[in-house]
């Protein structure tokens, strides 16, 4: 009895070890067929468009809001037009969690399909893909971000960071705070901030607020916060220290709500801290409450209010139970970014159909599309957000060199207000400095910068 | 019956110490070799060369580098990222600086520079052991990342830091930037991983790899039959340093093209790389590419059976990832605390049995 009882337990660890042999052979199989499986769906008749979108990581309150303006347009415009020029938009997103080595994984697995514009999404991204698209022949979109000097077309041919780069932004702001103090003249012997995230992103405008301290005469303190950005005692104790005129901040994430919560803390006037347009959403002042009444930031659109755009999405992506988020956040600074990204990127399809006669455009064919983008006061108004700044890339310039606007906090309507008209930016400044930036880029990769005639 | 030794006679003191004693091992690792070399570069895609096998390769680099110095010389190190970004920065200067010289060169250089480094934060560990020896080399993680990020010489005074690697030649063949071909990309890093593994095969094997692993079972016993602790573990550091270094310059070149080095060898690099060893198998040259790959290909395995398999959305498949690969973690642990690599050395057991266990 004993023995055959022990036999059975022996049986039952033999059917257990057999159980697991099984499911590690199966563990085995699923892992070494599973990275061959790779989409393959692309069918005739339809534009591609890949969203490499970040719901999840450290920066994910601020890409859920992108991702959804991202995938509403392209909703929008299938069940409202049926496409773009009457050809479906089959839309894919990428989950990369703010993180360039699994972006760079996901625009190579995607990238056969070829997506209408890549939109990075990121500035560390767009460094990697500056070069990956240009091989590739896609043409690659960095709305706002990115690759400053990337704005010299003849060295970038493939990439575009319209409306405006850091570096001319950076200008804009100072221009600002100059007219601000009564006039450029003023600027000398004063003490300018810059508060910045401490990566490719946040240290881009550092070149352009030196050149200008040299121009105009004010001292620049240059601080950077490490990502994420939760530990900023350290910079705040120094602005307490030094009481700079003003503080201007390139952040991104928790670390611009820490930072308005830090200058309250050290009673920090908030009518003297202003923040580039990556600073500017509703997500950075409303957890710091109360105390960031009267923030400004940088921003090249209005929010918050209804546009016939907006009444588009509600009446045909929201109300039909489409929509990727939530209703009330589609007047979000965020979300209206996710938007006009897309919107930039179908207007560059759709110039790319009407001047090719095509159908679906090749990335060459999308490229001239949007080089050759000019949106105009009517465009805008056909695009349903009348009142947005008129926009004209060109084979040289592919900034557009738009003006900035400057926005204010409402704590208690919890509101953005644009406040400023459109600032220009100084071209004369910025632009010989990116064609110095694009000539080193172009002698050290061995390009030929084209002749734009 | 396939895997048995019998009639395999070793009658010379060299056959008798190969690196591969039994045939059959020696004859499976030289297909696998020859077909990862020959047949994988004439039908694997771009996207299985760029997101897969280089990857794969580096860190396998990487985690043979911090086996050696963990696995074998048992002294604990979450400095791995801090080195790779030694590697990639002295890859990028020395590559700029001198447009002449050969890759081979600027790698071989970039593992120098990384060994001298690592030699630097190797110090301490005489004093200090185990846990507390961890937390010194997080120290070199930080420091490293905080001073490339901060002294823009080392970015060539780039306006963002970004590390661009230039384009660059291996006889005759373009391997480094966006334009290279990706298999001859891929059969450079096979080339210079199949070179270094080898390498440090016999490092262990030899008196210095002994000494190494003396240390690691007791340093007290070790210093006491003769064994010079501070060289011993020195000398790990360095040559841990310099495997990582390679790999991260091989990230710059050959997998990323351009870098940030305080975003691309944070501090989730040094634990990822950590994890490799821990799951393959510390000690365990095999285990060093089985915990490479495992880490770097079940995320993406995991992601693309729910979205392209079970028709998940792309976001849920990354929490779902998140979820599974804690899990599998656990999981593999569990079943067999010493790493994959044991799996199959008891797979190896039994096979010599096979089909008559008893």
């Amino acid at each position: 009895m004993g023995n055959s009882r022990s036999y059975q337990l022996l049986n039952m660890m033999e059917v257990d070890m057999r159980m697991k042999n099984l499911m590690v052979s199966g563990l085995l199989v699923a892992l070494i067929t599973s990275p061959f499986v790779v989409n393959t769906a692309s069918a005739a008749e339809q534009i591609y468009q890949m969203g490499l979108t970040y719901r999840t990581g450290p920066y994910a309150p601020n890409g859920v809001p992108f991702a959804n303006g991202f995938a509403d347009y392209l909703t929008l415009l299938n069940e409202r037009d049926g496409g773009i020029g009457g050809v479906p938009i089959v839309y894919e997103e990428c989950e990369m969690g703010y993180n360039t080595k699994v972006a760079v994984e996901c625009y190579e697995k995607l990238k056969s399909n070829r997506p209408a514009v890549v939109i990075p999404n990121s500035t560390g991204v767009t460094y990697q893909l500056i070069p990956k698209t240009a091989v590739d022949k896609l043409p690659l979109l960095s709305m706002g971000y990115g690759r400053t000097s990337g704005a010299v077309g003849t060295v970038f041919p493939w990439y575009f960071n319209f409306p405006t780069t850091y570096w001319s932004q950076a200008t804009a702001v100072i221009s600002y705070i100059g007219a601000e103090m009564g006039g450029m003249d003023k600027l000398k012997g004063k003490t300018i901030a810059h508060v910045f995230h401490n990566s490719a992103y946040g240290k881009e405008a550092n070149p352009t607020l030196k050149v200008l301290a040299e121009k105009y005469g004010y001292e620049l303190m240059l601080l950077a916060v490490d990502h994420p950005g939760q530990e900023q005692k350290a910079t705040w104790l120094q602005i307490r220290k030094k009481q700079p005129d003003y503080v201007f901040m390139s952040g991104w994430g928790i670390m611009n709500s820490t930072a308005i919560k830090e200058a309250a803390a050290i009673n920090y006037p908030m009518d003297r801290f202003i923040g580039n347009w990556w600073s500017g959403s509703e997500n950075d002042v409303l957890p710091a409450g109360a105390a960031a009444n009267g923030y400004r930031s940088a921003t090249f659109h209005a929010s918050g209010a209804e546009t016939p755009l907006h009444e588009d999405i509600k009446k045909y992506v929201y109300d039909k139970g489409k929509g990727a988020g939530d209703v009330g956040r589609i007047y979000e600074v965020l979300y209206i970014r996710g938007l006009l990204n897309h919107i930039f990127a179908m207007e560059a399809v759709s110039n790319a159909q009407k001047h090719f006669g095509v159908k679906v455009p090749s990335g060459e064919q999308v490229r001239w599309g949007l080089e050759n983008m000019h949106v105009t006061a009517a465009d805008w108004e056909r695009l349903g957000l009348p009142g947005f700044a008129e926009i004209k890339v060109t084979c040289e310039d592919h900034e557009g060199g738009h003006p900035v606007l400057f926005q204010r906090w409402d704590a208690s309507a919890k509101s953005w207000t644009v406040i400023s008209d459109w600032i220009p930016v100084m071209r004369d400044v910025v632009r010989p400095m990116m064609e110095a930036d694009a000539a080193k880029y172009a002698a050290e990769n061995n390009i030929t910068p084209r002749d734009c005639g | 019956m396939i895997y048995r030794e019998t009639g395999q006679f070793k009658p010379t003191y060299q056959s008798d110490s190969a690196v591969f004693p039994i045939a059959q091992d020696r004859w499976v690792v030289i297909a696998f070799v020859a077909f990862l070399a020959i047949v994988v570069p004439f039908f694997g895609s771009e996207y299985l060369f760029q997101a897969i096998l280089v990857p794969v390769l580096i860190y396998s680099i990487a985690a043979i580098g911090l086996n050696l110095l963990t696995g074998y010389c048992g002294q604990l190190s979450l400095g791995t990222g801090g080195f790779m970004a030694v590697g990639a920065v002295a890859c990028y200067k020395f590559s700029t600086a001198f447009p002449e010289m050969n890759l081979v060169v600027v790698l071989l250089l970039s593992g120098v520079v990384t060994a001298g480094v690592g030699l630097i934060f190797g110090v301490p560990s005489l004093r200090i052991k185990g846990f507390y020896l961890a937390v010194a080399t997080l120290a070199a993680q930080f420091f490293l990342n905080w001073l490339f990020n901060k002294i823009a010489w080392f970015q060539n005074y780039t306006p963002s830091g970004t590390l661009t690697m230039p384009p660059r030649e291996v006889f005759g063949v373009l391997v480094t930037s966006a334009a290279a071909q990706p298999h001859h990309r891929y059969l450079f890093c096979l080339a210079v991983v199949v070179i270094l593994a080898l390498a440090a095969t016999n490092i262990v094997r030899g008196p210095v790899g002994r000494a190494w692993m003396a240390i690691r079972d007791m340093d007290i016993a070790a210093e006491l039959i003769g064994f010079r602790p501070f060289q011993t573990k020195l000398l790990a550091f360095s040559v841990s340093s310099f495997y990582v270094g390679i790999a991260g310059a091989l990230a710059l070149a050959l997998w990323l093209g351009s870098v940030e080095t305080a975003e691309a060898f944070d501090i989730n690099q040094s634990f990822q790389v950590l994890f490799m060893i821990i799951i393959g198998g510390l000690g365990s040259m095999l285990g060093s590419f089985i915990g490479a790959a495992f880490i770097v290909l079940m995320p993406i395995v995991l992601t693309n059976v729910m979205v392209y398999g079970l028709g998940f959305e792309a976001v849920t498949a990354k929490h779902f990832e998140f979820i599974f690969f804690g899990g599998l973690i656990i999981f593999f642990l569990i079943v067999e605390p010493h790493g994959i690599a044991r799996l199959w050395q008891i797979a190896k057991e039994k096979l010599r049995l096979w089909p008559f266990p008893h």
